[in-house]
């Protein structure tokens, strides 16, 4: 084996009951390169690394680090082995604070074995320091935002100094400058020698960023391709997937261009096995006359937010995290209160104190978080299918009709593709993709008059995100008002008739389609440059 | 398993019976009549049987509203003290002279006025079901001492006896009464759109308030039913032993929980059946009586009881990992 291959994985295969979720996959990360792995929801991506941690146990294959094979009974063997691996799910404890988090576990000892309060503190400034983190090592986690969090959970991995690391995700909940605070963090690991995996599904981050990329699909090895020309520098993507193409982002330094005809397009090939064109469609329908109004909304955090949306038009809610659009949106549904404002619907004003009354009067919220506060995880495909719309499987005299229910769950599950063996199935069970799918199914079987989409492709992979993208354009022909917030610029982009931008709080600019690009809305939402002045 | 899994033809026959609690539990009771009936076929009179049938009618009773409850991911420590002070308020009232309807009326309006205390308290002030209703059963207990004084309380009305210990077509009024209640109450948490909120709302809090069922106001109601139920078990037990003890309901809370989690509920919420409940009430007595038969010794009895619920727990959630992909 070459000597400047750091790990291994050979013909390593895993079983779950019923699903094979890894066949014979190869796998080789070289010293001190970032490799990339991608694939669809349930390619196996996250099992491999669970493999690579010491989570789960392969069933047949090898691993070798270092050139030497080795056998991780727990995470913790992994980790004395130098593997240290960020997954998805946050770990940390929410009422200790962020030196706690970092060191947890390995604090700092004096004599007695008494924890070394100001070793740590010291430490964790000096880790903090070093990674550029403007944050106070006394800070409880609880009262950091989700963005901050994943941060920390970097930063306690990197602590380590591990020879591997291995992040999941990373970005899924960071703003674009803690993206790109995180890549040059990257770059200095790399510096020291430090070999990094990194899976995302965002593949101009895998541009940015990786030296080889590794495509899986259904739990098979398709192809490792070199990212990059050998230049070593960061560098910018140009990539031009999208139909009707979006210039490239501007700044950064020497500018690396991907290896020899790599595209997204040639990447998202290989993951599903088909081109997928043009993922967000293309209007298919007139829009129509305005007949959603919101005036003057106000509540704690945001203030003088006022939009109106016509039929059928998609009106994208572009802005950094913290901008106030989630808030918005769960205000106009009426589970926040608002302390100021008007919204009226077909000209009839809504007065909105709860869901329920919300969904009574025409309005579907999908929340961005699906796990959480979107499914109920414990309960079957079929419960969840009709949670919104209760009342209207229920006879006169209240009692639920279950073959209503079946029949509707099982035209839900056949039109939105949910794949899922039976509509009994815990939902919990299900792909990301096809969780997001159900939920979409939730709230399209209501059949509201407008619909807050709120990050409807979050954590969703390339697949799923073209069906569900369909399944908005269907909604919108029917002449539903759709309110898109995404922190997706290129779906905005490619989904918006018209796109706001909101900042701090308030509307800060609105663009129709023509005329956004990514680098206004960008400097809109972020209130740089000459767009939208303050 | 979740929600009454109504209406999926996929799995076989066989599978899904045994996936249902309640199937597994009434096998595992005819086990045991059987091995009770080996060992002494004498002891399988219809007398013996209603006999036991209505020591534990009281807790099936207190076990309807507790499950919904649990169904709900709500929690109940003072059902037992609830169960004490109305069958003492409404004693109290029949020894002073009124009359047995309004009597009635008042424990089971006491029992409804408790529940909206502890409704209220966690639904709007937000403190936690363990901690509010611990609390509530001290003060409830409390109350139920400073009113007898530590007396117990004799002298009832037989019109009011006759409530709790007359018989119609051979059976006994508490026994038939915990039937009928128990019928209805699975009916309507099985099958009604009302009750099925409860267990949206057990599966997750905040995916169903964004759904549009309106929580604050479904546990309210939830904990109004509990004390409701648990009012017409202690006043049926008053009207059944003629008098009323200071300690009358103490520990029925912990045994009811154990019934009713034996029967299928959890305590993260979204899961049982009032069937289940009372299926864990029989199952929970029939061990009690066994042992009694075969001589065990009576200090055994917690041990077992304690044994049998986490048997049942265990099983459960072991079931459960082997089916899900991890």
């Amino acid at each position: 084996m070459a000597d400047n291959v750091i790990l291994q994985l050979r013909g390593i295969t895993k079983t779950f009951p019923g699903v094979r979720a890894l066949d014979h996959v190869d796998f080789e990360l070289r010293r001190g390169e970032v490799h990339a792995l991608v694939g669809e929801n349930g390619a196996g991506k996250s099992t491999l690394m669970h493999i690579v941690g010491g989570i789960y146990r392969p069933d047949a294959g090898e691993i070798l680090v270092g050139g030497r094979p080795v056998r991780f009974r727990s995470a913790h063997d992994a980790a004395m082995q130098g593997i240290s691996v960020v997954y998805q799910e946050l770990s940390l404890a929410p009422n200790l604070s962020v030196a706690e988090n970092i060191f947890a576990n390995r604090q700092p000892v004096r004599a007695g074995n008494l924890i070394d309060w100001s070793a740590l503190d010291r430490r964790s400034r000096e880790l903090l320091h070093r990674f550029h983190l403007d944050l106070s090592p006394r800070t409880l986690v609880r009262h950091l935002s989700v963005a901050q969090q994943q941060v920390i959970e970097i930063l306690k991995a990197m602590s380590y100094r591990p020879r591997v690391l291995v992040l999941d995700e990373p970005t899924s909940s960071l703003t674009a400058a803690d993206t790109q605070r995180l890549f040059r963090n990257m770059d200095r690991l790399k510096a020291e020698g430090t070999s990094i995996v990194y899976i995302s599904h965002h593949l101009r981050e895998v541009f940015q960023v990786a030296d080889r990329v590794t495509v899986l699909r259904d739990g098979r090895h398709v192809e490792t391709l070199p990212a990059r020309q050998p230049s070593g520098h960061p560098g910018t993507a140009t990539s031009r997937a999208v139909a009707g193409g979006t210039p490239a982002v501007p700044g950064g330094d020497a500018a690396a261009s991907p290896a020899a005809g790599l595209t997204e397009d040639a990447i998202v090939k290989r993951m599903v096995g088909r081109t997928l064109g043009n993922i967000y469609g293309e209007r298919a329908s007139e829009i129509g006359p305005e007949y959603f109004r919101v005036e003057g909304a106000a509540a704690g955090r945001f203030s003088d937010v006022s939009l109106s949306l016509r039929r059928g038009e998609i009106l994208g809610l572009a802005g950094l995290v913290g901008s106030g659009r989630t808030e918005l949106a769960r205000a106009v549904f009426g589970v926040s209160p608002l302390t100021a404002g008007r919204i009226t619907l077909e000209g009839r004003p809504l007065r909105l104190r709860g869901a329920g009354r919300a969904i009574a009067s025409g309005l579907g919220y999908l929340t961005e978080d699906r796990k959480g506060q979107g499914l109920f995880l414990r309960m079957s495909v079929r419960a969840n299918c009709i949670a919104p719309g209760l009342a209207r499987f229920a006879d006169r005299l209240g009692l639920m009709d279950e073959r209503r229910v079946d029949q509707f769950a099982e035209a839900s599950r056949s039109r939105f593709d949910i794949v899922t063996p039976s509509i009994g199935q815990t939902v919990g069970n299900l792909s990301g993709g096809n969780q997001q799918k159900l939920l979409l199914a939730m709230w399209m079987g209501i059949t509201p008059k407008v619909l807050i989409a709120d990050e409807p492709t979050r954590g969703v992979d390339v697949g799923a995100k073209s069906e569900i993208y369909a399944l908005l354009r269907q909604l919108a022909a029917t002449g539903v008002g759709i309110v898109l917030i995404s922190s997706d610029l290129l779906e905005i982009l490619g989904l918006s008739d018209r796109i706001l931008v909101m900042r701090q709080g308030r509307i800060a600019g609105e663009f129709p389609r023509e005329d956004a690009t990514e680098e206004n809305i960008v400097a809109c939402a972020a209130g740089v440059g000459r767009e939208c002045p303050p | 398993m979740a929600e009454p899994e109504l209406g999926t033809r996929q799995r076989c026959l066989a599978r899904r019976l045994a996936d249902q609690r309640e199937f597994v539990l009434c096998i595992i009771l005819l086990a045991i009549v059987g091995v009770v009936a080996v060992a002494d076929p004498g002891v399988l009179t219809l007398d013996n049987l209603s006999a036991v049938f209505l020591a534990l009618s009281f807790q099936a009773i207190v076990g309807i509203g507790m499950t919904n409850l649990l169904v709900s991911g709500g929690f109940d420590l003072s059902v037992g003290s609830t169960v004490g002070l109305t069958g003492a308020v409404t004693a109290l009232a029949l020894v002073s002279g009124v009359p047995v309807p309004a009597a009635l009326l008042i424990g089971l309006a006491l029992g409804a006025a408790i529940g909206l205390a502890n409704g209220l308290i966690i639904a709007k002030i937000g403190i936690n079901p363990f901690i509010t209703t611990l609390g509530m059963m001290g003060i409830v207990r409390g109350l139920l001492e400073v009113i007898t004084k530590g007396q117990n309380i004799y002298g009832l009305p037989d019109a009011f006896k006759w409530i709790g210990q007359g018989k119609l077509l051979g059976i006994q009024h508490p026994i038939l009464i915990c039937l009928a209640l128990v019928v209805l109450g699975d009916l309507a948490l099985r099958k009604f759109r009302f009750f099925r909120q409860n267990y949206y709302i057990g599966g997750s809090e905040k995916a169903a308030v964004l759904s549009g069922i309106n929580v604050d106001r479904m546990k309210i109601f939830n904990y109004v039913l509990t004390g409701l139920l648990a009012a017409v078990a202690g006043v049926l037990m008053a009207a059944r032993f003629g008098s009323v003890s200071v300690t009358m309901g103490k520990n029925l809370e912990l045994q009811v929980i154990t019934a009713v989690i034996i029967g299928g509920a959890s305590l993260q919420g979204g899961e049982g059946t009032v069937l289940g409940a009372l299926l864990g009430c029989i199952l929970m007595s029939l061990i009690v009586s066994a042992m009694t038969l075969f001589n065990v010794d009576i200090y055994w009895n917690t041990l077992i009881i304690g044994a049998t619920l986490l048997v049942a727990v265990l099983i459960d959630v072991l079931s459960k990992r082997k089916r899900s992909v991890t």
